[in-house]
């Protein structure tokens, strides 16, 4: 009797830390959406909904849209979110393609060379990307690349970590007897990579996909270096120029936040299942 | 890796009496598999990486003017004041992140693996999210969050503890507002990573040593810790070389700037000052440099340490 009370409670209080974090977590979110709808002056004088003899206490008439106006009218918005969309589905797809089929003929087909390939894989995933930033600029001035996307896509589409993972999940997922089998009955290597490996890979593929967009959506050193003209920004750097150097716009400034923020939210609410199981395979499997 | 040689051994011996073309072929599809992958790697990273080794040698004004230095850009480097005020910050806030950060995190972890916990999946989520933010968008909030007499923070801190809304987080105490806003974004990321270790503990050796008598810190030192070391030393590296590597969260916050007295300068932001603003693309990759050997020497020693279970297969 005594070990259940002592149970329950220990349970309840567990529970009322975790609600308790939780909260800390999501107040800044909150914040986010309250912020984008107040005035300057309420941002100072209110948590997160301005205090007033509305609805429920608050005042909801002090709300506002003037920082989305603002957003959409002074700003390269528009173009930035049609620019990191553009950038991050291209770059996913193309480094998905190429380190899966990579990664697969490094797991499943023998060859000259092989070992060597392999062990630039090893070596190239611990080398830190500000290294190559000096030099990659150099490299895309004289391929006469610099502001345009291909500065940006080229590059990521070819990650040494993403032939690493899926090497593993070949090794992993893709069984010898099945290959040996398709080549019996006449299937050509490519073909079987599509027909029989790739789907045997799905997991690690919607995976990859969506680390390597949220990736792109998120990268602001890579276009702040790489691009000039302001009309190819995408949102990390149209967002970060949003801040005024004397006079802050705050509902201005969260509104843009806010929608680079939420896409890649709901897209991951979608698909929350995928993305975790991706991020941890690279540790725990091996 | 041992194994696998065996294998292709193996199939070596069989293909080489009568199908031998089936080997030629797999050949030719193995390079014409990996061939897309590696012409872009070589492009856009093996030839900057060897550049990387002459430039970090050169004085250089944009990509165009250069001249040899020969060591010059490291011996400058070591007598530079922002460069050791860049390595202290960092590391300091490399540090904060890894005594502050993955401790909680992994207790988060412990928390949230107990069999009783409802709506587990949705306090994971919760705590998950901010790691979907990405830096430079967090950098934007955090800039208002902090902010001196309007921002989250002090105005929370102020209606629960009587707090001073003056306190000034950009202004003086950046450091600590740097390590708060990580730890809002990357808490939660390396829980989930904590959390998939914690399935390696095994039940059945927890139960066995409560039955013996041992206590739950105990349970936790003898039973849980060995079976998430491998994983816990990988988040660790992992933690380390995503601090080392700072960059849009101050340079952001601090709008475009180390901020007062370079207090929120890191080396990637010096970098990125030196090459990008300055223009020596020279010293920036003798800075590159510098970086990426401590980076590899920690992650040596994080192969020897945890045993070399992650990397190989």
């Amino acid at each position: 009797m005594n070990t259940r009370i002592s149970r329950i409670l220990q349970s309840g209080v567990t529970h009322a830390g975790l609600v308790f974090v939780s909260v800390v977590f999501l107040v800044p979110f909150l914040w986010l959406i309250a912020t984008s709808f107040k005035t300057n002056s309420d941002v100072a004088e209110s948590v997160l909904l301005p205090v007033g003899d509305g609805l429920f206490g608050v005042a909801w008439d002090r709300l506002n849209l003037d920082g989305y106006r603002k957003l959409f009218n002074e700003s390269p918005i528009w173009s930035g979110m049609i620019a990191s969309a553009f950038l991050a589905s291209v770059t996913a797809v193309c480094a998905t393609l190429l380190s899966s089929m990579a990664g697969y003929a490094l797991a499943k087909l023998r060859f000259r060379g092989h070992k060597l390939a392999l062990g630039l894989v090893m070596a190239a995933v611990i080398i830190p990307g500000p290294l190559l930033l000096a030099p990659g600029f150099v490299v895309l001035h004289k391929m006469g690349l610099l502001d345009s996307y291909w500065a940006l896509i080229l590059p990521a589409a070819a990650p040494a970590f993403g032939v690493f993972l899926f090497r593993q999940a070949a090794i992993g997922a893709v069984p010898d007897t099945l290959l040996e089998a398709a080549r019996i009955d006449g299937c050509g290597e490519v073909r079987m990579f599509f027909m029989v490996a790739l789907p045997l890979l799905r997991p690690m593929v919607g995976a990859f996909m969506l680390i390597t967009f949220l990736g792109v959506w998120t990268n602001f050193i890579g276009p702040q270096v790489v691009l000039q003209t302001p009309g190819k920004f995408p949102l990390a750097v149209v967002v970060a120029q949003l801040r005024g150097t004397y006079y802050q716009e705050y509902a201005m400034m969260m509104a843009g936040t806010l929608m680079s923020v939420l896409p890649v939210l709901i897209l991951f609410l979608m698909l929350q299942r995928e993305f975790i199981s991706g991020l941890t395979s690279g540790a725990v499997k091996g | 890796m041992t194994t696998l040689n065996v294998d292709s051994s193996n199939v070596r011996v069989k293909v080489k009496a009568p199908v031998s073309p089936l080997a030629k072929r797999s050949a030719i599809a193995g390079w014409l598999m990996l061939a897309p992958w590696l012409l872009l790697f070589i492009t856009f990273t093996v030839w900057p990486l060897f550049m990387a080794a002459g430039l970090a040698g050169s004085q250089t004004f944009g990509p165009k003017a250069t001249t040899p230095v020969g060591f010059g850009n490291f011996r400058n480097l070591l007598a530079d004041p922002l460069f050791l005020v860049a390595c202290k910050n960092t590391i300091l806030y490399t540090l904060g992140s890894l005594f502050i950060q993955l401790p909680l995190a992994l207790g988060l972890a412990l928390l949230l693996n107990r069999p009783d916990i409802r709506a587990r999946a949705f306090f994971r989520l919760v705590i998950f999210s901010p790691a979907l933010v990405g830096a430079a968008f967090s950098a934007m909030m955090f800039a208002v969050i902090l902010e001196k007499r309007t921002g989250l923070l002090n105005l929370i801190l102020n209606r629960l503890f009587g707090w001073d809304v003056q306190f000034p987080w950009l202004q003086e105490h950046i450091l600590p507002s740097l390590i708060i806003a990580s730890l809002w974004q990357w808490t939660g990321f390396n829980m989930v990573y904590f959390l998939a270790a914690l399935q390696n503990v095994r039940q059945d050796l927890l139960e066995a040593a409560r039955l013996d008598g041992a206590g739950p810190i105990r349970r936790f030192m003898l039973v849980t810790l060995p079976a998430i070391k491998p994983v816990g030393g990988f988040v660790v590296l992992l933690s380390v070389i995503g601090s080392m590597q700072l960059f849009e969260l101050p340079y952001i916050m601090l709008s475009s700037s180390g901020g007062p007295e370079n207090r929120g300068l890191t080396v990637v932001m010096y970098l990125y000052q030196q090459g990008f603003e300055a223009g020596d693309l020279g010293y920036a990759s003798a800075i590159g440099w510098v970086l990426a050997v401590f980076l590899m020497m920690l992650a040596l020693v994080q192969r020897k340490v945890s045993g070399d279970s992650e990397v190989q297969t």
